[in-house]
């Protein structure tokens, strides 16, 4: 979508042949509609949320996607947002429904150019994998993040939520480098029995950005899998929180969840927080945490230095060992474009 | 190799060095002993080129090249080696990824392309031996959670790796149980050659038993006070650097 009006979407036909809707959601609504009327609204109802009401209200496109029973969607689907005008607000509403068996992988860039006042990006994301389907849904968001001064920039405060039905997998994977403020905690409910939820992020933070980022795994059915790691690299004079709730029910049986939090922190001046919340109603269920905290400084630069290794490519070189884990999780393109801009967006912060 | 003459340095308005001397040729060995604070570990960060100090005077040749100016990755890709006291942690950076980016990123200083694959594990094999540092560790985050002597083994092997001509070695001793101690030391003598210098900076003679040393040196107060062969060390062991204070007043 550019400006909240959806730009051509890739491969219509081709996907069409297999039964795969691929449209602007403005679209479907037209020509799909009890589909939509179906599922909208039902993993983020309208009272979820300040945000989610106004997108609700106000939202003007976004993608509608629905994958067909048994169908393994053949190619990775693709939207861009761009926010070009100034002082505006983007409410985009996405859809994904993938039907029993089927597969689907999405990827979401989102981009805005600079501007001096704040802009409001509040997009609600809604996935449902019903029995044995898998959703992957991929993000890499560069919303112009204010300037070094910390002026202007986007507001990006977001909901996204998964439903995951009988042995279903939700895995969502984001690289945020960009926005002033983001408010952002993709999660999965996961309604059936062994099915598994996954959140891999690394959040970057510069300047004086603020990210309060993480994840929210509610464990309804019996033997549920999730798994969590989350990367915040904060540099500047920025602050950089995870928040993630594991909530497991008193009916969920055998639950089980691997949660992994690693800071980074780049100079001096910048802030890094954790904030797990852990709720276990029922005996059954084994729960890890692990996190770490780090620091890149002067010293680490000057041995990399001192090897040769100059400090441009020695920053590269730290910020891909400690985010290696989340880019392997990418579809290689988004990859390769996910780990560019990590060294873009911390170029000049040591020092 | 290396020719310091009359070099001033200080660190935040504090003078530390004060007209240092020192000339280092080719296939030699150094030893710069001295008292706590005598400024052994500034020599050593200001010729690797930390941009914390400040030198006020004097200058630093390489090869008869004036170093002053460039910056320390610049340094190591002349030849500048320094194996440090206290080696910092680089988490999520296995051993084995930054000592092959360290050796490519000098090869391309030097317009060369990447070492191949297979010579360089072969080179990693070979020098991992010789420092007796054990496969795992390669595939740890560089220096995270090693201890002491694993540490300055670790700082060895990349002196191996890299091949420098001129190793600066900063309290290498410091925290190394006899074992670890003629592991490195052995791993430094077979390093020598006629071609390139290493400067061994102690506090204690035992590390000059196994790298023995051609010249031996005193640093007191910022300056070079006293010069010697090896035997000089031996008589510092024996009379303490309260003895050398003396002779100078």
């Amino acid at each position: 979508m550019i400006d909240s009006v959806s730009v051509a979407t890739t491969f219509r036909k081709t996907l069409g042949e297999k039964g795969i809707i691929f449209m602007p959601i403005s679209e479907a609504i037209q020509e799909h509609p009890e589909l939509v009327r179906k599922y909208l609204g039902t993993i983020v109802p309208t009272k979820d949320n300040f945000y989610a009401a106004l997108n609700s209200a106000v939202f003007s496109d976004g993608s509608f996607c629905y994958i067909p029973k048994g169908v393994r969607c053949p190619m990775e689907l693709s939207t861009y947002f761009r926010i070009n005008e100034g002082g505006t607000g983007q409410f985009e509403r996405t859809l994904v429904v993938a039907d029993k068996g089927s597969y689907v992988s999405y990827l979401e860039g989102c981009t805005a150019p600079s501007r001096d006042e704040n802009q409001l990006h509040a997009a609600v994301v809604e996935l449902v994998a019903m029995d044995d389907a898998e959703i992957k849904y991929s993000t890499v968001q560069n919303w112009y993040p204010g300037n070094a001064e910390g002026k202007g920039g986007v507001y990006n405060f977001v909901t996204k939520r998964g439903l995951c039905e009988n042995n279903a997998k939700i895995s969502w994977t984001q690289v945020e480098t960009g926005s002033a403020v983001t408010w952002k905690y993709p999660s999965c409910i996961l309604k059936g029995n062994n099915s598994i939820g996954e959140f891999y992020s690394i959040a970057v933070t510069n300047n004086y950005q603020q990210a309060d980022t993480g994840t929210k795994m509610i464990h309804l059915g019996k033997s549920t899998k999730s798994t969590i790691i989350s990367k915040g690299i904060s540099a500047g004079h920025s602050q950089n929180s995870y928040r993630g709730l594991v909530q497991i029910s008193s009916r969920a049986e055998n639950a089980r969840n691997f949660s992994q939090c690693d800071s980074l922190l780049m100079g001096n001046k910048c802030g890094a927080h954790t904030f797990p919340y852990i709720e276990v109603k029922n005996k059954s269920a084994q729960i890890e945490h692990e996190a770490t905290t780090s620091k890149i400084g002067e010293e680490q630069l000057f041995y990399c230095n001192q090897r040769g290794i100059d400090t441009e490519k020695a920053i590269a070189l730290i910020v891909n060992g400690f985010s290696k884990e989340v880019l392997n999780k990418l579809p290689m393109e988004f990859a390769v474009e996910a780990q560019k801009l990590l060294e873009i967006s911390l170029e000049g912060s040591v020092g | 190799m290396l020719k310091i003459e009359n070099l001033h340095a200080s660190i935040d308005d504090k003078s530390i060095l004060k007209g240092l001397n020192l000339e280092v040729k080719a296939g030699e060995v150094h030893a710069i002993m001295g008292p706590n604070g005598a400024g052994k570990s500034t020599l050593a960060n200001i010729i690797a080129g930390k941009e914390d100090y400040d030198v006020t005077a004097g200058n630093i040749e390489l090869n008869g090249e004036d170093i002053n100016e460039l910056a320390p990755e610049e340094r190591a890709h002349n030849g500048v080696f320094l194996s440090f006291q206290y080696p910092v942690e680089i988490p999520g950076v296995s051993v084995t990824n930054f000592i092959k980016t360290a050796i490519n990123e000098t090869r391309k200083a030097k317009g060369l392309d990447d070492m191949p694959a297979k010579d360089m594990l072969k080179m990693i094999r070979e020098k991992s031996e010789l420092l007796e540092i054990d496969r795992k560790f390669l595939s740890r985050s560089l220096n995270e959670g090693f201890s002491g002597g694993e540490k300055k083994r670790n700082e060895i092997f990349q002196m191996a790796m890299l091949e420098p001509k001129l190793a600066i070695l900063d309290e290498t001793d410091s925290g190394l149980d006899i074992d670890a101690l003629r592991i490195v030391a052995n791993g430094v003598n077979k390093l020598k050659s006629k071609d390139n210098a290493v400067i061994v900076i102690t506090h204690y003679q035992r590390l000059l038993d196994y790298i023995v040393p051609d010249f031996v040196h005193v640093l007191h107060d910022g300056k070079i006070v006293k010069s010697g062969d090896a035997s000089l060390a031996l008589e510092l062991e024996a009379k303490g650097y309260d003895w050398i204070k003396q002779e100078l007043v």
